[in-house]
């Protein structure tokens, strides 16, 4: 589903955010995305979603080359951004709307998807609230509502449960695994939360200074009884836990 | 591939505009702010001018006051990740600027109706052809200026947006003429002005509400605001293309 060779991004100033990163993801996984602050997390994720161009190395996203069709793989990759996209002063019906109009659906196909997968998030009747009236928890719901509208293959998730109470966290991880189990769905997410990658993830890429130098499943890479935190610690030389935004 | 981003410009208008209808309040604000300067201005311009050469230039300081400053609605939608959201979507990026754009322009042209039409109740008289090719003409206008709006917006730290556009657009007004023509400045003040594409949109404004169409004012005026209409869209199209908008 996700498959790149060499890829690096150097920003103006000579800046190396990400260096020679190769990456596999297999159909149907949900993957982790860790390191720390500054690691080259979110470069990668904006690489692979088309919002940043790779300055060197190749990359097929959910089928489509990411430098020759940029277009193909937006049509079939869903984005939920650490800054959301839930427009505060406005109720998000309409938003919804036009967002699956733009992945090509007809009105009446709009209407029915937004339904539908309102439905699914438990949030039917809620899209008629403003943005700034909805609790963190049901903003982000809404936020992977956006994502899911056009049924993509793949969804990239940025931080998608920052900022939420632990009920809420919860919550989410049930609908992104039931995502997987009942259409198959591919999960590419980055997370702050270690407890979160080992109950959520099949594999983890730990990526540090641009670079991946761990990977596994969390069963593989706590060996010797170590916690996640402690494989962590060993292998950036900092605890993801200090990292964890407020 | 044009019919796909047409089909994204309608979308994305569509939207906006009824986004735009909702907020009942900033309807009707924006409806009153072009005539607070009809009516209280009008009536002491009359003394020393005409209504055919205080119209034009209100109309122009609506352009750039009002949809000069369309960038911030871009601002908010930056910072609450709509825009990144509307980004991975397949929709062109041309659409992406396009969709605002026609929904700045459909305002301006409304607000500029309500001008000429409470105008012409205080004695503003141009020929129906002036008025019709001076529409065509903010058409083109309010689309240069919401471009290069939101390019403004896109480009610079978004907390310096307000600040930055309102110290460019008040030296743009002042040397428009829009208050007074510019043939009444010094030579110093006339000259600078005429760096200002604005000047000769105005212009060229004013020559058609007086009735006067195939003049070389109008000629020039039509040429700058079809030149700024390319550059600024094409730079606001390159700008929602960029990777760091």
């Amino acid at each position: 589903m996700i498959e790149t060779k060499g890829l690096s991004k150097t920003f103006k100033g000579g800046v190396e955010a990400v260096t020679g990163v190769d990456i596999t993801v297999e159909a149907g996984q949900i993957v982790g995305f860790l390191g720390p602050n500054g690691a080259g997390k979110t470069t990668t994720m904006r690489m692979l979603t088309t919002l940043l161009a790779p300055t060197s190395g190749t990359a097929t996203v959910a089928g489509r080359d990411l430098l020759t069709d940029p277009a193909g793989v937006r049509r079939r990759i869903g984005y939920v951004s650490q800054a959301g996209g839930v427009n505060l002063a406005a109720p998000a019906a309409g938003d919804l709307e036009l967002q699956a109009m733009l992945h090509g659906l007809s009105r009446e196909e709009a209407r029915g998807r937004v339904a539908e997968v309102l439905a699914r998030l438990e949030l039917a009747g809620m899209e008629h609230l403003p943005g700034g009236a909805l609790s963190g928890g049901q903003r982000r719901r809404f936020d992977l509502a956006f994502g899911l509208l056009h049924r993509p293959p793949l969804l990239f998730l940025d931080e998608p449960t920052t900022g939420l109470d632990p009920q809420s966290r919860t919550h989410l991880w049930d609908h992104i695994r039931a995502l997987r189990a009942d259409h198959g769905m591919t999960v590419f997410l980055t997370t702050h939360y270690l407890d979160e990658a080992d109950a959520l993830c099949d594999r983890l890429l730990i990526i540090d200074g641009g670079r991946i130098v761990a990977e596994g499943s969390p069963a593989e890479l706590k060996t010797g009884g170590r916690t996640l935190d402690d494989v962590f610690l060993d292998i950036t030389g900092r605890s993801l836990r200090e990292e964890v935004p407020a | 591939m044009i019919g796909s981003a047409a089909r994204d410009t309608w979308l994305l208008f569509r939207h906006d505009l009824a986004v735009t209808l909702q907020q009942k309040v900033g309807v009707v604000f924006g409806a009153i702010q072009p005539l607070v300067f009809l009516v209280l201005f009008g009536p002491l311009f009359a003394r020393i001018g005409t209504w055919e050469t205080l119209v034009p230039g209100l109309i122009v300081q609506l352009g750039l006051m009002s949809t000069g400053m369309a960038g911030f609605g871009v601002v908010f939608e930056r910072r609450f990740g709509v825009l990144e959201r509307l980004r991975v979507t397949p929709a062109s990026r041309l659409a992406l600027l396009l969709g605002r754009v026609l929904n700045n322009v459909v305002t301006l042209v409304v607000q500029t109706v309500l001008l000429v039409a409470v105008g012409y109740a205080f004695g503003l008289r141009a020929p129906a052809a002036g008025l019709l090719a001076g529409l065509a003409l903010v058409v083109v206008l309010g689309a240069s200026l919401a471009s290069l709006s939101y390019a403004v917006a896109l480009t610079i730290d978004e907390n310096l947006f307000a600040p930055v556009m309102s110290t460019i657009v008040m030296p743009l007004v002042l040397l428009s003429g829009s208050f007074l023509p510019m043939s009444m400045a010094p030579a110093w003040l006339d000259a600078l002005s005429r760096l200002s594409p604005f000047r000769y949109v105005l212009e060229a404004l004013r020559d058609l509400f007086a009735g006067h169409y195939a003049t070389v004012t109008v000629g020039l005026g039509v040429a700058v605001t079809a030149v700024l209409a390319v550059v600024s869209v094409t730079v606001g199209t390159r700008v929602f293309s960029r990777e760091n908008a």
